[in-house]
């Protein structure tokens, strides 16, 4: 991995999400919150609608890192703070969009920033993955 | 209840082993529109030098999420699920999960700061391999409301 600049972008990637993706992201991961899923149950505890788990979110944005590095073990740390709320629409869905950019290089490894949005709003705070380059 | 400031330092037991299978490896990645070969094809994945199919980085949070239960299920905790937001999340690796890998959870409680009426809960799970060498390092810090 050489040639790389701060500032770069090395990966872009749009997701739609729908309630099937919600649905399958709670069996695969164990987390049946049914804010996740029911739209009663959202409405009753405060919530605009159904979300999307945070950790969906935070996961899909390291798929998009995952592809542009060519092996998860070159991901050291990776860290976010989960700001917004992704809404999921029964009808339309929701778009994650997935920008990764470089943050900070050294010989050895590199910050990659990652900007994820949803509706024109940035989602998750300080996404930040650190990767080795070699 | 507030949340008991004493859990910073209480000793937890270690999880069960938690076996990780091919299977769910697939069904994760799938989850997480984890499209690269090494998450489901061991071949993809060998020639990345892993016994098996590579989890994706984020397949941490099923361990830990073990860890999580052992915190809500103390009694004394003051922490009750609906009162619970997720604030942020972390993880630190020494190297990716790989199907077969059978692992184990240790949860140590590293902070617990007032805010307002409620708590800011740092909860640390530790994962090692059944080799005892560690893999992941996840880091949840769990914003609790207060209960009026």
């Amino acid at each position: 991995m050489t040639g790389l600049s701060v500032g770069d972008v090395v990966a872009e990637r749009t997701v739609h999400l729908d309630r099937e993706s919600l649905v399958r992201y709670a069996g695969a991961s164990g987390d049946f919150n049914p804010i996740h899923y029911r739209d009663d149950v959202a409405a009753r505890v405060g919530l605009p609608g159904v979300l999307a788990h945070g950790m969906l979110t935070m996961g899909l944005a390291s798929s998009v890192v995952v592809a542009w590095l060519g092996d998860a073990g070159r991901i050291l740390e990776y860290g976010v703070r989960f700001t917004r709320p992704v809404l999921v629409d029964a009808e339309t869905g929701a778009d994650v969009t997935v920008v990764a950019k470089v943050g900070v290089l050294d010989d050895e490894t590199a910050r990659i920033d990652l900007t994820v949005t949803h509706a024109d709003t940035t989602v998750l705070g300080k996404a930040q993955v650190r990767v080795r380059l070699h | 209840m507030p949340v008991n400031p004493d859990l910073v330092g209480r000793a937890f037991a270690p999880t069960a082993p938690y076996l990780v299978g091919r299977e769910k490896v697939r069904e994760f990645a799938r989850a997480v529109f984890a499209t690269d070969p090494q998450h489901t094809d061991p071949a993809a994945a060998r020639a990345l030098g892993y016994a098996d199919v590579v989890a994706p980085p984020t397949f941490a949070m099923v361990i830990q999420d073990l860890t999580l239960q052992q915190l809500l299920a103390e009694p004394d905790a003051g922490i009750a699920l609906e009162r619970t937001i997720h604030a942020e999340q972390r993880f630190r690796y020494t190297r990716p999960i790989v199907a077969g890998d059978e692992l184990v959870a240790q949860l140590s409680i590293t902070g617990v700061r007032a805010v307002g009426a409620g708590a800011m809960v740092t909860s640390e799970a530790e994962i090692t391999d059944a080799a005892g060498a560690h893999v992941v390092t996840a880091t949840s810090i769990l914003l609790i409301g207060g209960d009026e």
